[in-house]
């Protein structure tokens, strides 16, 4: 079996998988870095979303022979003590009801929000299109992207 | 060791303490079945927190020799926020700072709970006193320990905050006085506080884990493993009513890292050393299937169940007057039909189990609102002792119904006994909306008889597939308000699996019913919000003790929503639909703002009035009301599933549409000031949504919607009833 290297949260990790692993599951099952999450498999639910070389990916659709050697961020890695504005504004604004979709939520919302430094409700919702919240905490997330902007500014 | 316990038991008392042998008081308690007049046989509290057995407590709190206050609670958390709100009411009558409350999750070798189910919007409505006066107990033998230590009268001494204060202005800390405490005797007849006191209840507190939820810390079943463990992704039946004939395997265990192929009644499992490779492991296998009865098709259940409709064939749930008189006599009568399809519940976590079946113990761990039945199950399932087996819950990624049902923990159980190995099975996407204990489809009839310009009866006719409505629900609104009123229902049995959904039976029930209403008053040409307050003048006083809601709580919803909402006085442009409905003991009243774009209607706010007593912690509630209302306008806008030959035709989000935060209202929240003992809001805001959407919809476009989803059926020109 083929033995890939990635670098995840700025650390080297090497993993032996068949190349078409998808790296929610090397994340998940062989790194133990469970935050990550399973929501739907074909990048339709977003509960899986880091982020590659600084842009959000759906670690679903990666395999992990497509990631060596490039930048990976999990939400473990967003910020070493949970001090990322988007982090913060998830808190302030008590954000989560289950949780489960919610490290795809922030790191798509932390992605964007590097885009886009100060954007308006409607670039929010555009932006957040991609990641269903089952328990529809959508009005919060909506309100946590602006706290969060507000915070980087 | 022994000599540091010093239990005390009191005949009528729930509450049992403690001294901890590394110091600080525990205190044992059980939810939900507080104060049972008959006595209860004594029995032994741990002197250590790793030897908590929640067998004959089901929660317990731990006082600190530090002051610091930890709560053990194994009560489910689907994301209702109970773990947030049942602790702050131990902590109200504690009188405790919030700072110093820590939350912790049930013990590993959990067995026979007692009562904990998350279903139905109660835990808050049951905890309510039992925790309230846990709390209270818990403070009163503080101060009486304290007062002792003065050698004063503990009617001198105050708390605040965690410290005991004496009329000499002498303080002691809780931390300080555990020990003493633990020692005395439970004391009886304890007061609560008055609700203006309160100083934690009423208060935005933030999520428990919501510091784990933002750093990506294991909390789910999903996250769950342990060494030795195998993944397991199962082939079921592809069809509801399909039977396993045989299998091939062989390209299967050809994968690497596929460790084993277990078949299990007409599943078959495939045991790998990680997800991904079972599930590929699954793809792999070819099975054949047969079917002995005809499959099922959505388009056969809407004529089997049309038919039920306007057949004769019945279970009358209530029946007030004389409805058929009331028919005859009418100078005008009105029906209508309203259609909804099945729902699967698509949980953000799919369904998941770990089970570790050995010959000495049963071992479960996983997300499960039923941890109680799903043990009773497996030990039936398994013929074992039910003592052997203990469930251990995780946080759960969503539940909405879905995980009352056990099914997939009994998957585990089955396939680790087969296997003789701890097993984790994990659904795709695909496995659990395909294998779902779906909402059933269902279709009212609703008929109302005119005279001389009132409505003088009213018949509520339910067809559904297996079983939908029952026990207290024909006695909501209107039940009570119109005189000649029946509530009849019919079922279809089918082998596609159905169950409770969020806000089980009165999720549609209330889209029919507020519809019906609405164009009722445009028949009768008076103004809608009247017609609903006429008709609850008529349920004040009365002595119908069956009447589930109060028409003067369900008055002061409305007349809120009219003022909040500015019914009536919109912009131009914007067009509005009201709904008011009870449901989960819970009052509610809706108005939804509609606009056209591009003639599409497009939901942009719901104002929401809610009655649900008095509300524990605001934060979490209106986070629960947004969820619940904007959950309604999605299923209501989208929600469509159906089966051809018994196959589910959406199995993943690329078909299947959930609203998204583009689609998504803004909720505008009021609560009613109340004093009432607090009801639960994980439910009751998602009924009355679709009503009120879709009377926004009928003021926007002029049609009236008689079936969900709208999306489908918002361009078509509905026929009429």
């Amino acid at each position: 079996m083929p033995v890939y290297n990635l670098k995840i949260n700025g650390q080297s990790h090497s993993v032996e998988a068949d190349q078409d692993t998808p790296l929610l599951w090397i994340l998940r099952d062989h790194l133990n870095m469970v935050g990550t999450k399973f929501g739907c498999g074909i990048g339709q639910c977003g509960a899986c979303t880091i982020h590659v070389d600084g842009s959000a990916n759906r670690s679903c659709l990666l395999q992990v022979s497509m990631v060596e050697n490039m930048e990976i961020t999990t939400i473990e890695g967003l910020s070493e003590d949970a001090s990322h504005p988007v982090q913060q504004a998830w808190k302030e604004v008590d954000v989560p009801q289950c949780g489960y979709c919610q490290a795809g939520q922030m790191m798509s919302a932390a992605a964007f929000l590097q885009q886009n430094a100060n954007p308006n409700k409607s670039e929010i919702r555009d932006a957040m299109s991609g990641n269903i919240c089952r328990c529809a905490s959508y009005n919060r997330i909506e309100e946590a992207v602006e706290v969060a902007a507000s915070k980087m500014s | 060791m022994k000599d540091n316990v010093s239990p005390s038991f009191s005949r009528r008392s729930f509450i049992k303490t403690s001294a901890l042998a590394g110091g600080g008081m525990l205190i044992g308690f059980n939810l939900f079945q507080a104060c049972k007049p008959e006595a209860k046989p004594p029995v032994d509290i741990p002197i250590d927190i790793s030897q908590l057995n929640f067998n004959d407590f089901n929660a317990f709190i731990k006082i600190a020799d530090n002051g610091m206050v930890t709560i053990f609670s194994p009560n489910p958390e689907i994301g209702q926020g109970v773990k947030t709100s049942m602790p702050m009411l131990i902590a109200e009558e504690l009188d405790v700072s919030w700072d110093n409350v820590h939350v912790a999750q049930g013990a590993l070798d959990t067995k026979n709970f007692t009562r904990q189910v998350a279903g139905g919007s109660q835990s808050l409505r049951q905890g309510w006193e039992p925790l309230r006066q846990t709390g209270a107990t818990a403070r009163q033998m503080l101060i009486n320990a304290a007062a002792a230590k003065w050698g004063v009268d503990a009617s001198e001494c105050k708390t605040e905050n965690g410290v005991i204060i004496n009329a000499n202005g002498d303080k002691l800390g809780y931390g300080d006085v555990v020990k003493e405490a633990a020692a005395l005797e439970v004391p009886e007849n304890i007061t609560l506080k008055n609700p203006k006191d309160f100083k934690i209840i009423g208060k935005n507190i933030s999520n428990v884990d919501v510091d784990k939820i933002i750093t990506g810390q294991s909390l789910y079943g999903m996250d769950y493993k342990e060494e030795g463990m195998v993944y397991a992704s199962v082939l079921r039946p592809p069809a509801f009513g399909k039977k396993l004939v045989d299998f091939d395997d062989a390209e299967t265990r050809a994968i690497s890292g596929v460790h084993d192929v277990v078949k299990f009644g007409d599943k078959i499992a495939v045991l790998a050393k990680d997800t991904w490779t079972a599930m590929k492991g699954k793809k792999a296998l070819n099975a054949n299937w047969t079917s002995d009865s005809k499959l099922e098709n959505t388009e056969d259940h809407d004529k089997i169940l049309m038919n039920l409709l306007n057949g004769k064939e019945f279970n009358t749930l209530r029946a007030d007057g004389n409805v058929k008189k009331a028919f005859a006599q009418a100078d005008q009568v009105i029906e209508r039909t309203y259609e909804s399809p099945f729902l699967p519940h698509n949980c953000m976590e799919p369904m998941n189990f770990f089970a570790d079946v050995t010959p000495e113990k049963i071992r479960l761990v996983g997300p499960i609102q039923t941890p109680a039945g799903t043990a009773r199950r497996v030990a039936n399932l398994l013929e074992r002792d039910p003592e052997d087996v203990s469930v251990e819950m995780t946080r759960m990624g969503g539940g909405f119904g879905r995980r009352l049902y056990g099914d997939f923990a009994l998957e585990a159980a089955e396939i680790s006994k087969i296997a003789q190995k701890p097993v984790k099975v994990v659904y795709s996407r695909e496995d659990d909306m395909s294998a779902g204990i779906y909402r059933p489809a269902i279709k009212y009839k609703i008929s109302a008889s005119i005279k001389d310009g009132k409505i003088s009866g009213y018949h509520l006719k339910e067809a559904s597939v297996n079983s939908n409505m029952y026990g207290l629900i024909p006695n909501f609104f209107p039940a009570g308000a119109i005189e000649n009123y029946q509530v009849d229902v019919a079922n279809y049995n089918s082998k596609i699996t159905t169950g409770a959904w969020r806000a089980p039976y009165t999720n549609f029930l209330s889209f029919a019913e507020q519809s019906f209403f609405d164009e009722l008053a445009e028949i009768l040409e008076i103004d809608r919000i009247q017609l609903r307050l006429d008709l609850l003048q008529k349920v004040k006083g009365t002595t119908d003790e069956r009447i589930q809601y109060s028409p003067e709580r369900l008055e002061k919803v409305i007349k809120v929503a009219v003022d909040k909402s500015g019914w009536g006085k919109t912009k131009e442009g914007t067009y509005q639909g009201f709904s008011a409905y009870y449901c989960h003991n819970t009052h509610v009243a809706e108005v939804a703002d509609v606009v056209l774009e591009n003639d599409i209607p497009v939901v942009k706010k719901v104002t929401c009035v809610v009655d649900c007593g008095i509300v524990v912690n605001p934060l979490g509630a209106k986070n629960q009301i947004e969820g619940g209302v904007i959950d309604g306008v999605g299923h209501a806008m989208y929600g469509d599933f159906s089966f051809k030959d018994g196959v589910p035709q959406d199995k993943n989000f690329n078909t299947y549409r959930l609203i998204r935060i583009n689609e998504t209202p803004v909720v505008e929240t009021h609560f009613i000031e109340s004093d009432i003992a607090p009801t639960g809001l994980g439910e009751p805001t998602l009924p009355p949504a679709g009503a009120a959407v879709a009377n926004a919809i009928k003021a926007a476009k002029g049609i009236r919607l008689y079936k969900q989803p709208f999306i489908k059926n918002m361009n078509s020109k509905a026929p009429l009833g």
